[in-house]
């Protein structure tokens, strides 16, 4: 008798250590799996939710005509894509912002190399309430506003009433781009890397949340991507310096490079993609591809 | 009826013994399982802490903890980073403030109104029905938060945004009144009837029962139910993350936009490489999380035990 509800105890004991031992190797970080490449017929698509619809269009079309590929698309955000790619928890991952230097340290600590294929692109807009007089800004004074050196509308031509300033959380490739094109002006003769985002600005986890609070906020101010620009909103001309015309944002001023916020949309795989995934990222780039891109509201790579 | 009785014995006692053992065997197996479901809750939670911890600690050595608790700078993300989370915690404690103090007075007087004074028609309509407000997901909570209540309080304090600490606040407030009625309710009607009746008996008014009977002698629920509340508060993440705002700033007042600490994690975890240093501040802040709810579970354990002590008296 004793000695059975030892045993029992035992056992007790044995499967609570087995469950403290399922739930360390938990929090260890788990080898990258499978490498991406090869004859897999089904892989994901994961990262940006801007490029997002456009994955979602092609993984359609392509599937389509392929019947025996399945591919999953979601979009978290570009960091996400990125980290799953190192991570090797998919095997495409879909970027709106370049992949940074300390991504690609971590990517080939771990036997990963993130291999860049420019699927498209994307203008980003500025847009404001209907009723907000002003019309157009210099990069100059964009980053004056996001960066909380401008805090009134009257400063810029506008009513006396301060400005709400809106911006995606960190999660976004939105977030990082447009902090680095330009709150820091880069590629301008004032540009200055030191500039951040300042403490008044309000983060939002996803753009249709932006673009909701613009449509009903006098005082604000965002920067949403092309496609997501509403009749709820007003886009602004943007200038690259204050001598340079006033450009309004459109798939054609994109394309001429004549508006200044274009950014590209990323695909990197890990090392150049190979089977199913090259077919795929074929069919994007194909001029059938490349037509569905204008349909969602981005602008074609050529 | 003559029986054998010798044999008879042996015989039953045999089968009793065999009975018994076998209900032993059952019952030591139930006692095994329930022991076993206890005790996987335990290692649940020391599994948990001990990932917070492995994960956490080591941002440490990054950020000193008085520089990451009391830094008013978060910028995860620039080169080189800063962790200061200071605005984080402030920005929580004015959302549950804010909820806690909307959702107590009401939940206990609606408890006071369901349990003493609506007829039993009233109160087996009204309770479901409150119950029902646990049900909304917290995305439609943000999502009512962002459509509804935030243009109205913009107006109505004539802020510059709507989203702000004070819209997620009500909002959660909305999403705890549930718990706090029901735990509330549930301890008033505990209440032995002797209590009221003799109170009745001394000419006490409706109104002097529950305030000086009914509501005393449930206190120890009343602040159960307040703490659950509050833990509600402390860790609902999609609704604050939708409507508080996201600034850094640090918050002076409930009207500024604000990211609590949730909001924080949510915001930033999808981009944070696993083991880098963002991921491990991230994880700090959760610990920090964990410490907070576990400090509100002490004081309501301190509360209830105090509770008890008066009226052993």
């Amino acid at each position: 008798m004793y000695d059975r509800f030892m045993m029992r105890k035992w056992l007790t004991l044995a499967i609570a250590a087995l469950f403290i031992t399922a739930i360390v190797l938990a929090g260890c970080p788990g080898d990258p799996n499978g490498d991406g490449n090869g004859d897999t017929l089904s892989f994901s698509i994961t990262g940006s939710n801007t490029v997002q619809p456009l994955s979602v269009v092609w993984a359609e079309a392509f599937m389509d005509q392929r019947s025996e590929v399945s591919i999953a698309v979601s979009g978290p955000g570009s960091g996400v894509g990125i980290a799953a790619l190192i991570d090797g928890t998919t095997e495409v991952a879909q970027s709106s912002r370049l992949i940074r230097q300390s991504e690609i340290d971590q990517a080939q600590a771990r036997g990963v190399n993130p291999y860049e294929i420019t699927v498209a692109q994307d203008a980003l807009a500025v847009v404001v309430h209907p009723s907000n007089p002003v019309t157009e800004l210099t990069i100059a004074q964009l980053s004056a506003i996001y960066s909380g050196q401008i805090t009134n509308w009257q400063e810029l031509g506008g009513e006396d009433l301060p400005i709400v300033v809106l911006s995606r959380d960190t999660n976004s490739g939105t977030h990082v781009f447009f902090k680095e094109t330009v709150v820091q002006m880069r590629g301008l003769a004032t540009e200055e890397t030191s500039l951040e985002y300042g403490p008044n600005v309000l983060f939002l986890p996803s753009t249709s949340a932006g673009i909701e609070e613009t449509a009903g906020n006098t005082r604000a101010i965002f920067y949403p991507g092309l496609a997501y620009v509403t009749a709820d909103v007003q886009a602004l001309a943007i200038k690259r310096t204050a001598d340079d015309p006033a450009v309004l944002p459109s798939v054609e001023t994109a394309q001429d490079g004549t508006y200044p916020v274009v950014r590209p949309l990323l695909y990197y795989t890990n090392g150049a993609p190979a089977g199913v995934i090259k077919d795929f990222i074929d069919y994007c780039l194909s001029p059938a591809g490349q037509a569905r891109v204008v349909d969602v509201g981005y602008v074609p790579v050529q | 009826m003559p029986r054998q009785r010798s044999s008879a014995t042996t015989a039953e006692c045999a089968l009793e013994k065999g009975l018994r053992r076998r209900w032993r065997l059952g019952e030591r197996a139930i006692e095994g399982g329930i022991f076993l479901a206890s005790l996987l809750a335990i290692v649940v939670l020391l599994g948990i802490v001990a990932l917070l911890l492995r994960q956490g600690l080591p941002i440490f050595s990054y950020t000193p903890p008085w520089a990451f608790l009391f830094g008013t700078r978060w910028y995860p993300v620039s080169e080189p980073p800063t962790f200061g989370i200071a605005p984080f915690f402030v920005a929580t404690l004015w959302v549950t403030a804010v909820a806690t103090a909307v959702a107590v007075p009401v939940g206990v007087a609606c408890a006071a109104y369901l349990s003493e004074v609506a007829r039993p028609a009233i109160r087996e309509t009204a309770k479901p029905i409150i119950e029902l407000l646990a049900g909304f997901p917290s995305v439609v909570m943000g999502f009512i938060g962002l459509l509804l209540l935030s243009p109205l309080i913009q107006s109505m304090f004539n802020l510059n945004t709507g989203l702000c600490g004070l819209a997620a606040g009500i909002m959660l407030s909305l999403m705890s009144l549930p718990i706090i009625v029901t735990v509330s309710e549930d301890a008033m009607r505990a209440i032995p009837d002797d209590f009221r009746q003799a109170a009745y008996a001394l000419g006490a008014t409706k109104w002097e029962v529950v305030r000086h009977v009914s509501i005393p002698a449930a206190l120890s629920g009343i602040s159960a139910a307040m703490m659950l509340g509050i833990g509600r508060a402390i860790g609902e993440t999609m609704t604050v993350l939708m409507i508080a705002g996201g600034a850094l700033a640090m918050p002076v007042s409930p009207t500024a936009p604000m990211m609590p600490m949730t909001a924080a994690i949510a915001s930033g975890i999808g981009n944070a490489v696993r083991g880098g240093l963002q991921y491990q501040a991230l994880f700090a802040i959760g610990l920090l999380l964990f410490l907070m709810t576990l400090a509100v579970n002490l004081v309501a354990d301190a509360v209830l035990e105090r509770q008890k002590r008066k009226f052993q008296r």
